[in-house]
């Protein structure tokens, strides 16, 4: 199996994303966003996803629910299974049926996300009405549960409260709790806490680590941020110029990272114990813009161990055993 | 929101004040003489006297706080005595318009429907067809319908009412004998033939104005709503898997409404000043025409009364605009 991830025994999977590929086009050519990504979730599972601004995290998780703009977005192939149906061939309206019904979302900016006209009790009864034809009184009585659920106080008064009266922190429970609403299979986060100060981000993860396992949900949580990470995960899936580049469960990748890039992200979390650093560790250069498709790795004019074969060829996932896999010729020569 | 509005409304007053004197005083060091359309004939000494019979003898000092007497006790008792047949007025002096000898507020009040119907009718026709083209020429950014609109905003804004009035008529009055050039005041509506000749009378000088005001306001709601259009919360509406129709006309279209609502408010009061140019063209009898005619006939008190009549509405409806800005935005308090 060069290509994409292997099944852990036991689990079936509630998600299913095979060969994705989606570009946006631009005035005078495309960019690449997202090419041949292939990953799975398993039920109950916390998936993380973790690369550079621009590696095509988000775009990714936002093209399985058709929520970038099209155009100039487009989705160009690939398969993505949930509950028995491709998400990119059911309709408009069936892909709407799930999107806040089945997967909910929660995004990175809690301070803008959130209507700034409308009650919060209003904007999650939303959902609550339309996917689940509650009635007013049901929808309003589930809201305050739910705002219950992700430990905002005094709830019911709450309810009536305009986003401006909450707190960046707060603000994201809202938005937690709205994802949360229609009791979602998965849940994608993206980048959930970086909009907030350290305090609160501990507070959030906490929070949606006891919602997992109190709802059973599978999670895909998008980050930039290693140290949260490797806190939260049970597989870790590294994307770089719109691939994944390495994929392993949590332990597996912080103990034995195979890939380059992956090695060199690690090296730069700083650390506060051990001698005193004169400078943060950077990796040099910047992630590519790909205005192709690629033929080469895309990682080769920033790696340290790249060798003739990386700028002809884009390396596929190879299969490194254990659920470890890694798109690199010298990790691949290694094992 | 009350002490708001009341306080607003104190502090109107020396405002308004204040507008009135710097009108009295320009109207003051205006040059020319409400004499000047007498015969030639008339002595000057007989010009004399009848020039204090008007009450131009006495110096500013003396007839500013007659006027603004006459203007707020003496006016507002006789429109309470002709409402409920009392007698406070007793019959006090009124302001007396120069050149016709009769009282300023009878000729305003023969006026103001003419200028209503007119005027008012093309705003509120002009701002109805303004905001869906907004609307949709914002969600269809540079589609067909989007270029159609912002062509047809600029020639609103670019071809003054005195060359499209006068193109009308020569289509549809001259040429194609459909609608009647002259707005005939006389005409009185009691049956379906007298409306649909009303309606006739109406439909030029209502195109040629409701042409302008589409052209702003449609401008106005088409920024607005790409403004809100590309918020982070317009995002979380549709994760939430609201139907698009929701989104644009809920979501996004509540926040867009905001300043337009603003923008429509503070043009009210250009209702009332009527439409100088386009009252000329139609012969619509109106208060624009009103006010020119008392312009070039030096007829002060008239234009003295008109002008701040406008400059009432003009204060008035910037305290409406900022407490409707205070009622649509729940971000905005004024206690």
């Amino acid at each position: 199996m060069p290509d994409g991830a292997m099944p852990l025994a036991g689990a079936a999977s509630v998600l299913d994303v095979r060969n994705l590929k989606t570009v946006f086009r631009i005035r005078g050519g495309e960019v690449h966003a997202v090419n041949d990504v292939s990953f799975s979730l398993k039920a109950g599972e916390l998936l993380g996803v973790v690369g550079e601004s621009g590696s095509g995290k988000s775009v990714t998780m936002m093209s399985l629910l058709g929520l970038l703009p099209m155009p100039p977005a487009e989705v160009r192939g690939g398969t993505v299974r949930f509950e028995g149906q491709d998400l990119l061939q059911i309709g408009a309206e069936d892909l709407r049926r799930v999107r806040g019904g089945r997967i909910g979302f929660v995004f990175q900016d809690p301070m803008t996300s959130l209507n700034p006209v409308f009650t919060v009790g209003m904007q999650i009864m939303e959902p609550l009405r339309t996917h689940m034809g509650l009635s007013k009184t049901a929808a309003r009585a589930r809201a305050q549960e739910l705002l219950e659920l992700v430990g905002i106080p005094g709830a019911k008064q709450r309810l009536d409260d305009y986003p401006h009266q909450f707190s960046g922190g707060m603000r994201q429970r809202v938005m937690i709790a709205i994802a949360l609403a229609c009791d979602p299979q998965v849940l994608i986060a993206d980048e959930p806490t970086t909009a907030l100060d350290v305090t609160i981000q501990a507070q959030i993860i906490e929070l949606m680590l006891e919602l997992r396992q109190r709802l059973g949900m599978a999670v895909i949580w998008i980050t930039h941020d290693l140290g949260v990470i490797a806190g939260i995960a049970d597989r870790v899936m590294v994307m770089y110029g719109g691939q994944v580049v390495e994929h392993a469960p949590v332990k597996e990748l912080f103990a034995n990272p195979q890939h380059p890039y992956t090695r060199a992200l690690l090296t730069t979390i700083p650390r506060i114990s051990g001698a005193r650093a004169h400078r943060l560790t950077v990796i040099q250069g910047q992630p590519p813009i790909m205005g192709a498709a690629p033929t080469a790795c895309p990682f080769r004019d920033r790696c340290d161990v790249a060798i003739p074969r990386c700028a002809v060829e884009n390396p596929p996932r190879f299969d490194l055993g254990g659920g470890h896999d890694a798109a690199c010729f010298v990790a691949k020569g290694a094992v | 929101m009350l002490t708001y509005t009341l306080r607003r409304l104190l502090i109107a007053i020396p405002t308004l004040l204040f507008i009135a004197f710097v009108i009295f005083m320009l109207l003051e060091l205006a040059p020319g003489d409400p004499m000047a359309n007498m015969p030639l004939t008339i002595p000057p000494e007989v010009k004399e006297k009848m020039r204090e019979a008007l009450g131009l003898g006495q110096p500013w000092y003396v007839r500013f706080p007659l006027w603004l007497n006459q203007f707020f006790i003496v006016e507002p008792q006789y429109w309470i005595d002709g409402l409920f047949g009392t007698n406070f007025a007793d019959g006090a002096q009124r302001i007396i318009s120069f050149q016709s000898r009769s009282p300023v507020f009878d000729t305003i009040a023969q006026r103001l429907p003419q200028t209503l119907w007119v005027v008012g009718m093309s705003y509120v026709v002009g701002v109805l067809i303004a905001l869906p083209i907004g609307i949709i020429s914002a969600y269809r950014q540079y589609s067909v319908f989007d270029q159609a609109g912002t062509f047809v905003s600029m020639i609103g804004f670019s071809v003054p009412p005195f060359f499209s009035g006068v193109l009308l008529i020569v289509i549809f009055s001259v040429t194609l004998g459909w609608l009647p050039s002259i707005y005939d005041t006389t005409l009185v509506v009691n049956d379906w033939a007298s409306f649909k000749q009303q309606l006739a009378q109406m439909v030029m000088p209502v195109m040629v104005l409701a042409l302008q005001t589409t052209a702003q306001v449609s401008r106005y709601m088409r920024a607005s709503m790409l403004d809100n259009l590309g918020q982070d919360y317009v995002r979380t509406a549709r994760a939430k898997g609201m139907r698009e129709s929701v989104v644009v006309l809920r979501h996004v279209l509540r926040n867009s409404m905001i300043p337009v609502i603003t923008v429509i408010a503070l043009g009210i009061p250009s209702i009332f000043g009527g439409a100088i140019i386009t009252e000329q063209i139609f012969k619509v009898n109106g208060l624009g025409q009103l006010l020119i005619i008392a312009l070039q006939g030096n007829d002060i008190p008239m234009v003295m009364t008109l002008t701040f009549l406008f400059a009432i509405l003009i204060v008035l409806f910037n305290l409406i605009a900022d407490v409707l800005y205070g009622v649509f935005d729940p971000r905005i308090r004024y206690d």
